[in-house]
């Protein structure tokens, strides 16, 4: 039986052991590197369709909207160039977001966390702020020396009031971006100018004004860690043969200063150490110092405050910063630059075991990287992302692919569910209604089909009948038109069971292929 | 007590000095800001009772905002708002209603909530009608007539209501309970009324009817009781029975008759709001023309 101790039975640390841990500040050195320069041009690249795309123009003729993306809410249309969905049609956006989903699934059992590290709003956003904070406040040292002082200087504080101005600029322009998606954007532009912003418009630019300086200025690196749930459940899509950002520890260790490299390590151990300890290091390591220099780079790039060296964990956002940061490093160093790395856990392993017996430093670097294996791309986990991916994507394309301009649903009456009329003969009433997604009404006629012989149907002050004596009905353009089918059949002629199958189909006048069709079913009192 | 509170050895709180089987109450003050909220609310209060009426005999409070009113003003400047299309209902004819797109939806709209106020009770949510004398408003079958015309000329003025002097009226006779015809009589009547859609099961009691039914019901309801809208009288050849179709139903009405009644609306609705409501009976699909 396990007793719970009393409070005063712990340890005197284990009394008060608080449940909030205080935010370090990160003060990310800027870093120059080939991922560096990927970064750039994602955030470019992100940064540009998010502000200009509702500047481009699409023209769909006289009366709508020539604005190429365009969520329009008074009219319930969502305009995407040739495109206009529907607001029944909303699992379309749902498809999308499955789409997307997936994808980022696939994207990370693939190479990790590359969706949070270059293209995440968050990121992006947060990397801009960042560059905009570097030049206005200097780098890491300056602003860490700067936030140290007991007193700020004047200069001190106009920076300050710089950088937060600027942010908020950009926060503004964000939000102001935001609005553009939902009204005609030269429109709003020329209200913002002259004032005249509406007050719902304009709440919606302050909260996204607001949430950006707040989560790209203040929270940063706490939305990766503390906010979003990706990071919790993404390790789920990691397997070994997942490319993550790693530090190669079989090249790296054990740590020390370049010029300690070859003596032994008892020679160097700190005199504080037991000499167990650096006695076992030494047997398990034959030869001192690897390549790692313990200058800390890599931890002063981390945008999070992660020290990579520690292994893949949550924190680390696969930004790839420290790649770069080390790599400037080793090329000072006149070493082989990839000390961290995209690299997969099986590699990391394969590397290991090669070189566990070599000497650390050079002797393991030319076996270390001949025991890596092209990781396998085709996985199970990598398949069924890509199935559904495919799945989804292909539902979606035959959709649009398939979709029709006019549309036809049947609401059968539920009260009375059925009529009966002063002959015997019963009557059924439909609602039916039509969406056009074209610009013009046009005339339909209406086929039922699955009657018994005799019976009949009509429309109610339908606009008449054509050619073969088929009831019209007339939709509205880019609109809804309802109609009131009545279907009768005669008591001499009533169907045979309770419920009859009818399918109703739309026919061009005069006979033709069906525009659109419903099944629903007749109704009579039990025979 | 004159001396120090009780501190507690785990927290280092001073106690309350209240103690419960051997627990002892920590004296633990809430925190600054929880009290401060509290207080804030309590001021809030008293803003709230001064502002909005929620004294008792006071009155409307300093804002002079009743919920009631504001309802009101609501309903009415709803009203206000649907009043040019009311005109214009109240303008137009049936036939020009059902000719234009846009009243005849906004009818139909108006009509069918109109409906649920007014008719549902006894003809149905759906205008199915009920059994024992509420007839359905979706059939072809129209006891005092189913033009667009005669249907509101019933709404307006009612059946048999006893507050308008317009109103459709006519009596059937309770043929036994007022000794005009003996219950063997009313049986042999009953037989050939059933005979006359074709449902007879008595030939010779339905022979034995003909004269009686010639003498005393052709009147009403025609030769072959194919009935009579000016007076309200059924047709007894078809299939719709309102008050039931059986010989049992059958030989009750002749016995004590039936008469029907249906308030008059035209002092209690406006004209548009009959006007919408003869609309939505057209969308049931059983009227017969304008
Ligand atoms: S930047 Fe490279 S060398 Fe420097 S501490 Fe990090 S891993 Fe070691
Ligand atoms: S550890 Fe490296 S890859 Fe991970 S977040 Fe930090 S800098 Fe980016």
């Amino acid at each position: 039986m396990t007793t719970i101790p009393s409070p005063d039975q712990l340890a005197p640390d284990e009394q008060h052991v608080p449940l909030y841990a205080a935010r370090q500040r990160v003060y990310p050195q800027a870093v120059h590197g080939t991922v560096r320069q990927v970064k750039w041009a994602v955030l470019i690249l992100c940064l540009s369709v998010y502000y200009l795309v509702p500047w481009l123009r699409w023209d769909r003729g006289p009366g709508l909207p020539n604005q190429a993306v365009l969520v329009d809410m008074a009219h319930g249309r969502l305009f995407f160039f040739w495109l206009e969905i529907w607001p029944q049609e909303v699992y379309y956006l749902t498809g999308l977001l499955v789409l997307g989903a997936i994808a980022i699934f696939a994207a990370t059992s693939v190479a990790g966390r590359v969706w949070c590290g270059f293209a995440c709003p968050q990121t992006v956003w947060t990397d801009l702020f960042m560059l905009v904070e570097r030049w206005i406040e200097g780098d890491r040292n300056a602003r860490m020396r700067r936030d140290r002082k007991p007193r700020w200087s004047w200069q001190d504080r106009g920076r300050k009031v710089a950088k937060h101005a600027a942010w908020l600029f950009i926060a503004q322009a964000t939000g102001g971006a935001w609005v553009n998606y939902f009204n005609d954007a030269p429109t709003l532009f020329m209200q913002f100018l002259t004032f005249q912003v509406p007050m719902g418009v304009l709440g919606f630019m302050l909260l996204f004004t607001f949430t950006t300086y707040l989560l790209a200025g203040w929270a940063r690196e706490q939305v990766c860690t503390y906010m979003c749930p990706w990071p919790r459940f993404q390790s789920a899509m990691l397997d070994a043969d997942s490319f993550v950002v790693a530090y190669r520890a079989w090249r790296g260790e054990k740590r020390g200063k370049a010029r300690d490299r070859g003596k032994a390590l008892t020679e160097i151990a700190p005199a504080g150490r037991s000499a167990t300890v650096a006695a076992l290091a030494e047997a398990a390591m034959p030869q001192t110092i690897g390549d790692c220099v313990d200058c800390g780079a890599c931890v002063h790039a981390c945008p999070t405050g992660v020290d990579i060296r520690d292994g893949y964990q949550m924190g680390c956002i696969g930004c790839g910063l420290c790649i770069d940061a080390c790599d400037d490093i080793m090329r000072k160093l006149h070493r082989a630059p990839g000390l961290i790395a995209f690299e997969t856990d099986a590699n990391l392993a394969a590397s290991a075991a090669a070189t566990r017996a070599l000497p650390a430093g050079e002797a393991r670097l030319g076996p270390g990287m001949a025991a890596r294996r092209i990781p396998k791309l085709i996985r199970p986990r990598t398949v069924m992302y890509a199935g559904v991916v495919a799945v989804v994507g292909a539902l979606m394309l035959y959709g649009l692919a398939t979709r029709q301009d006019v549309a036809l649903d049947v609401l059968r009456d539920r009260q009375p569910v059925y009529v009966r009329l002063s002959d015997g003969g019963i009557r059924n009433g439909y609602a039916l209604k039509l969406s056009d997604r074209r610009h013009a009404s046009t005339q339909l006629a209406v086929q039922v089909e699955g009657l018994p012989r005799g019976a009949t149907w009509q429309v109610l002050d339908g606009p008449g009948t054509d050619a073969a004596g088929r009831p019209l009905v007339a939709t509205r353009a880019d609109g809804v038109a309802e109609w009131r089918l009545l279907v009768t059949t005669p008591a001499a002629a009533l169907p045979e069971g309770e419920s009859t199958p009818l399918t109703i189909r739309l026919l061009p006048p005069g006979g033709g292929n069906a525009l659109a069709s419903r099944a629903t079913v007749f109704l009579r009192p039990k025979p | 007590m004159a001396n120090a509170p009780e501190r507690d050895a785990h927290s280092g709180t001073t106690t309350t000095g209240h103690e419960w089987d051997g627990l002892k109450e920590l004296n633990t003050p809430l925190p600054t800001w929880w009290l401060w909220t509290f207080y804030a609310t309590i001021l809030f209060s008293v803003v709230w009772l001064v502002l909005y009426p929620a004294l008792p005999f006071t009155g409307t409070g300093l804002l002079g905002s009743i919920a009631r009113q504001e309802a009101d003003a609501d309903h009415a400047a709803r009203i206000t708002a649907a009043e040019p299309m009311l005109a214009r209902l109240r303008q137009a004819s049936q036939p020009e209603i059902l000719a234009d797109p846009e009243l005849r939806a906004y009818a139909i709209a108006g009509g069918r909530t109109a409906f649920g106020n007014t008719c549902a009770g006894c003809h149905g949510a759906g205008g199915q009608g009920a059994p024992g004398g509420f007839p359905s408003l979706a059939d072809d079958d129209w006891l005092w007539g189913g033009h667009l015309a005669e249907i509101e000329q019933t709404i307006r003025h009612g059946i048999r209501a006893p507050d308008d002097a317009e109103t459709r009226l006519s009596q059937m006779p309770r043929f036994l309970a007022d000794g005009m015809l003996t219950a063997m009589q009313v049986n042999d009547v009953a037989e050939y009324v059933l005979g006359l859609s074709g449902r007879g099961t008595d030939a010779t009691a339905a022979a034995r009817g003909a004269p009686l039914f010639a003498e005393n019901c052709v009147a009403c309801h025609g030769e072959r009781g194919e009935g009579n809208r000016e007076l309200g009288a059924p047709s007894l050849a078809d299939a719709v029975w309102l008050y039931g179709g059986d010989k049992a139903s059958v030989v009750r009405s002749i016995s004590f008759a039936r008469a029907g009644v249906m308030p008059a609306w035209g002092a209690r609705l406006d004209p548009a709001v009959i006007r919408m409501l003869v609309v939505y009976l057209h969308s049931l699909g059983g009227t017969e023309g304008q």
